[in-house]
C-alpha cells in the first residue's frame, strides 16, 4: 500500500482521536445552549471533568494493591462527572437562580475550572508525598483498551492461502484501523450525540427543552418548569462536557498531566464546534473529526517550517468564523442559535 | 412562601440616615468579598494547614514585603486596569467584546515587531515609542472592529467571533515566534534588545530621584518604581479619559443608549452601526495600547502567554465595576494582590502557582452571586391561616 494512503489513515485516526475531546465538549454545550444558556465555563468544566478523573483513579491507584481495570474505570468516571456536574451546579446557581450574567460567570467558571485542575495537576506529586511521575496506567489502559476480536479476525485473514481472503484481509485491516483502534469512549461519544439528536428532535421532553431555550415566558406559561429544564441540561450537559476532559487526560495523553492549558484551547474549540454544528448533535459528529483533521493537517503537508505549521493549526477557528458569518447571512430560520440564548429568565420581568 | 421581586431603591435606613441607603449595595459587594476570602483561607487551610488569618499576613508579606514587590504590583494591576478600561465602552454597549485577549496580543506583537526590525534604524527613542504606541493601537483597533463590522451589518454574534479572534491572535503569535526566536532553537524571542534596550520605556524620574538622601527608605522605594513610572501615567491618563467619555461626552451617552436598548437609540435616530464600529475602534486599540505597554513596557518579549488570560479576567472587572473606571482600579488591585499573594504561598510550599486562579475564581463567584440580593429582593411570606 501506498504511503500516501498509509499517511491518510494515520491522519484520519488522530483526527478522530482530537475530534472526541472536542465533540464531548461541544456535546454538553449544545445541550446548555439549548436552555438558553450560553456557558463560556466549557474549558474549565472539561478542565474539571480531567482532573477530578486523574484524582480518582489516581489515588485508587496508589493506595490499591493490586488495582482492577474495572473498578478504575468506574471511579474514573465517577469523580469526572462528579467534578464536571460541580460546575454545572455552580454556574446554574449563579445564572438560573441567582440571574448573574453568563458571559461572565461562563469566564469565571473556566478560570476557576482551569486553575483547580493545574493546581492540582501540578502539586498531586507534592500533596501525595513525592511519588515521583504521577502515573495512571491501569485506568488509562483501561480506557485505551480496544476490542481484540476484529484484530484477530484481522490476523487470521492475512495469513491465509488465499488470494482473495488476503485481500480481504487487508481491506479489514484498514477497516480495523479506522473504525475498530479506539478506546470505547470514542464511541461513546457518537452514542451520546445520536441519543441527544432522538431526545431533541423525537421526544416531548425534547421539545420543552427546546422551548425554554427559544422563549422561557411562553414555556413557562404552557406549564413547563423552566428552572429545572434550565438546571437539567447545564448540569448534564457540564457531565458530558467533563468526559472530554476525561478523554483527554486518560486516552489523548494516556493518563498524563500537563500544566501547558491544551484542555482550555479545546474547550474553546468545543465552543466552536458548536456554531459549526448549528446547535445540531450531529452535525457536530463530523465537525468534530474535520476539526480534528484540519488541525493535524500540517503534518501531512511536505516542506513546512516550523512557523507555517502553525497558521494550519488556525484553520479550525477560520472556518468557524466563516460559517459563523453565513449563519447570519443566511437567516435560515433551523441553523440560528436559540432565541432567549444569553439572556437571564425572570418571570416577572414584563 | 418565598417572593422575590425587582429592587427599586434600599430602604433599610430611614429618616436622618436615609442617604446610607445608596451604599448598600457597595456594602453588600464588600461582605461578598469577605465571605470568598474566607472561603479561600479555608481552602488554604486545607491544603497548607496554615492559619488561614496568617495566610493573609504571609500574602501581604508576599506583596508589599520589598519595594520591589509592590511596584510589581503595580506594574501588573495597572495593565489589567487598561484592558478593563479599554472594554468598558464596548461592555457598556453590550457588545460582547470577549475577544481583549488577542486585541492585547495583536498590539504587542506590532510592538514586538518594531522592536526587533527598527531596532537598529537609528530612530529617536521617543519617535520610535510614540510609534509603536500608535502601530499597537491601529492593530487592536483592527482586530476588535472586524466582528464589529459584521455584528453592525448583518448582526453576526459578537461574543463568539471575537472569541475566536483570540485563538487566531494566539496562532499568529505562534507563527511569529520561530521567526524571531533568539538564541535559535530556544523557541522563545527572548528579551528584545537587551542591551541596547531600544523600544523599551523608558525610566522616569530617574533625575529628580538621584537628587534624594540615597539610602533612605523613601529614596530607595522610589528607585525601585523607575521602570513603572511610565505605565501608571498612561494608564491614569486612560482611566481619567474613559471616565469622562463615558459620563460626560456625547459619545459615552449614546454607548448608554444603545446598551439599554438599541431600539430607543434608533428612535432617538442615532446612527447604531456607527456607534457600535467606533466604540469597538476604540475598545480595540486600548487593548492594542495594553499590548504595547505589556511588550515594550514589562517583558521586553513577545509570546503566546503575553496576554496570559487577562483579556478575560479584564472582562470580569470591567463588568463588576459596572464600567466605573475608579471602581476598576479597586477591583483590579485586589485581584492582582490575590494573585501574586497566592503565587508566593504556593512558591513557599512547594506548590503549584494555579492556586492563585482558584480563589479569583471563588471571589469572583461571590461577587457575581451578590448582585442577586442588590437586584432583587426576596420576601419571605408568612401563610395567612387565621384569616382564611
Amino acid at each position: 500500500m501506498g504511503t500516501f494512503f498509509e499517511k491518510m489513515i494515520t491522519l484520519l485516526t488522530s483526527a478522530v482521536a482530537f475530534g472526541t475531546v472536542v465533540m464531548y465538549g461541544s456535546l454538553g454545550e449544545i445541550l446548555t445552549e439549548k436552555s438558553g444558556h450560553l456557558n463560556l465555563g466549557v474549558p474549565g468544566i472539561m478542565y474539571m471533568g480531567g482532573i477530578g478523573g486523574l484524582l480518582g483513579s489516581f489515588f485508587y491507584e496508589m493506595y490499591a494493591p493490586s488495582p482492577d481495570p474495572a473498578v478504575c474505570l468506574l471511579i474514573a468516571i465517577m469523580a469526572a462527572l462528579a467534578c464536571s456536574v460541580l460546575g454545572g451546579l455552580i454556574y446554574s446557581f449563579l445564572t438560573v437562580t441567582l440571574r448573574a450574567n453568563q458571559n461572565v460567570t461562563g469566564l469565571t467558571l473556566t478560570i476557576f475550572g482551569s486553575g483547580l485542575a493545574n493546581f492540582f495537576g501540578g502539586s498531586l506529586n507534592k500533596l501525595a508525598g513525592g511519588v515521583g511521575q504521577i502515573s495512571v496506567a491501569v485506568t488509562s489502559g483501561a480506557v485505551r483498551s480496544t476490542q481484540p476480536l476484529t484484530d484477530k479476525l484481522v490476523l487470521a485473514l492475512s495469513s491465509s492461502g488465499s488470494g482473495f481472503v488476503r485481500a480481504l484481509g487487508s481491506v479489514m485491516d484498514v477497516l480495523d484501523r479506522l473504525v475498530f483502534s479506539y478506546g470505547f469512549m470514542v464511541y461513546l461519544a457518537l452514542v451520546i450525540a445520536v441519543l441527544m439528536s432522538l431526545f431533541m428532535n423525537r421526544t416531548s421532553k425534547g421539545l420543552n427543552l427546546r422551548a425554554v431555550g427559544e422563549d422561557p415566558a411562553t414555556a413557562d406559561a404552557a406549564g413547563i418548569n423552566v428552572t429545572r429544564y434550565k438546571y437539567l441540561s447545564t448540569c448534564i450537559g457540564a457531565a458530558i462536557s467533563g468526559l472530554g476532559g476525561l478523554y483527554y487526560v486518560m486516552d489523548y495523553t494516556k493518563g498524563t498531566w500537563a500544566n501547558d492549558g491544551s484542555i482550555e484551547a479545546l474547550g474553546w474549540l468545543a465552543v466552536a464546534l458548536v456554531i459549526f454544528a448549528t446547535w445540531k448533535p450531529l452535525r457536530s459528529i463530523w465537525g468534530a473529526y474535520l476539526f480534528g483533521a484540519l488541525y493535524w493537517l500540517y503534518n501531512y503537508i511536505p516542506g513546512l517550517s516550523r512557523s507555517s505549521q502553525e497558521i494550519f493549526k488556525m484553520l479550525p477557528y477560520v472556518v468557524t468564523i466563516v460559517v459563523l458569518i453565513t449563519v447570519s447571512l443566511r437567516h435560515k430560520r433551523e441553523d440560528q442559535p436559540p432565541t432567549s440564548l444569553g439572556i437571564s429568565y425572570f418571570r416577572e420581568d414584563r | 412562601m418565598i417572593h422575590i421581586s425587582k429592587r427599586a431603591d434600599f430602604t433599610l435606613f430611614k429618616g436622618r440616615a436615609e442617604w446610607l441607603n445608596r451604599y448598600v449595595g457597595w456594602g453588600i459587594r464588600l461582605f461578598a468579598v469577605f465571605l470568598s476570602l474566607v472561603v479561600s483561607g479555608l481552602l488554604i487551610f486545607f491544603v497548607t494547614k496554615l492559619n488561614p488569618v496568617k495566610v493573609y499576613g504571609a500574602m501581604i508579606d508576599g506583596v508589599f514585603g520589598t519595594p520591589r514587590l509592590t511596584w510589581a504590583w503595580v506594574r501588573d494591576f495597572t495593565l489589567l486596569l487598561l484592558i478593563a478600561v479599554g472594554l468598558a465602552p464596548a461592555f457598556k454597549m453590550r457588545f460582547w467584546n470577549i475577544g481583549a485577549e488577542g486585541q492585547v496580543l495583536v498590539g504587542g506583537i506590532v510592538a514586538a515587531a518594531f522592536m526587533i526590525h527598527l531596532g537598529s534604524a537609528g530612530i529617536p527613542a521617543a519617535i520610535l515609542i510614540i510609534m509603536m504606541a500608535f502601530a499597537s493601537m491601529a492593530a487592536g483597533a483592527a482586530w476588535g472592529v472586524i466582528p464589529a463590522l459584521f455584528k453592525a451589518k448583518w448582526n453576526t454574534n459578537e461574543t463568539l467571533f471575537t472569541l475566536m479572534m483570540n485563538y487566531i491572535a494566539i496562532q499568529l503569535t505562534s507563527f511569529l515566534v520561530p521567526k524571531w526566536e533568539h538564541p535559535k532553537g530556544s523557541n522563545s524571542v527572548g528579551i528584545i534588545n537587551p542591551d541596547s534596550n531600544v523600544g523599551w520605556f523608558p525610566k522616569l524620574f530617574e533625575k529628580p530621584i538621584s537628587g534624594m538622601t540615597q539610602g533612605a527608605p523613601m529614596t530607595r522605594f522610589l528607585t525601585a518604581g523607575e521602570s513603572v513610572y511610565l505605565n501608571v501615567l498612561i494608564v491614569a491618563a486612560v482611566v481619567l479619559f474613559m471616565f469622562f467619555y463615558l459620563k460626560k461626552s456625547k459619545h459615552g451617552y449614546e454607548i448608554a443608549v444603545v446598551g439599554q436598548s438599541e431600539n430607543t437609540a434608533r428612535y432617538a435616530a442615532m446612527n447604531v452601526k456607527k456607534i457600535i464600529i467606533r466604540s469597538m475602534t476604540l475598545s480595540g486599540a486600548l487593548c492594542g495600547l495594553a499590548g504595547f505597554m505589556a511588550v515594550s513596557g514589562i517583558d521586553h518579549t513577545i509570546s503566546t502567554g503575553t496576554a496570559g488570560g487577562r483579556g478575560f479576567t479584564a472582562i470580569i472587572v470591567a463588568w463588576l465595576a459596572k464600567f466605573n473606571p475608579f471602581i476598576m482600579i479597586l477591583i483590579s488591585g485586589l485581584l492582582v494582590f490575590l494573585e501574586k499573594g497566592s503565587i508566593s504561598i504556593a512558591s513557599e510550599f512547594g506548590l503549584s502557582k494555579d492556586v492563585s486562579q482558584i480563589i479569583t475564581g471563588i471571589i469572583l463567584f461571590f461577587i457575581l452571586g451578590s448582585e442577586f440580593f442588590i437586584n432583587y429582593e426576596i420576601k419571605f411570606a408568612r401563610r395567612a391561616r387565621k384569616e382564611a
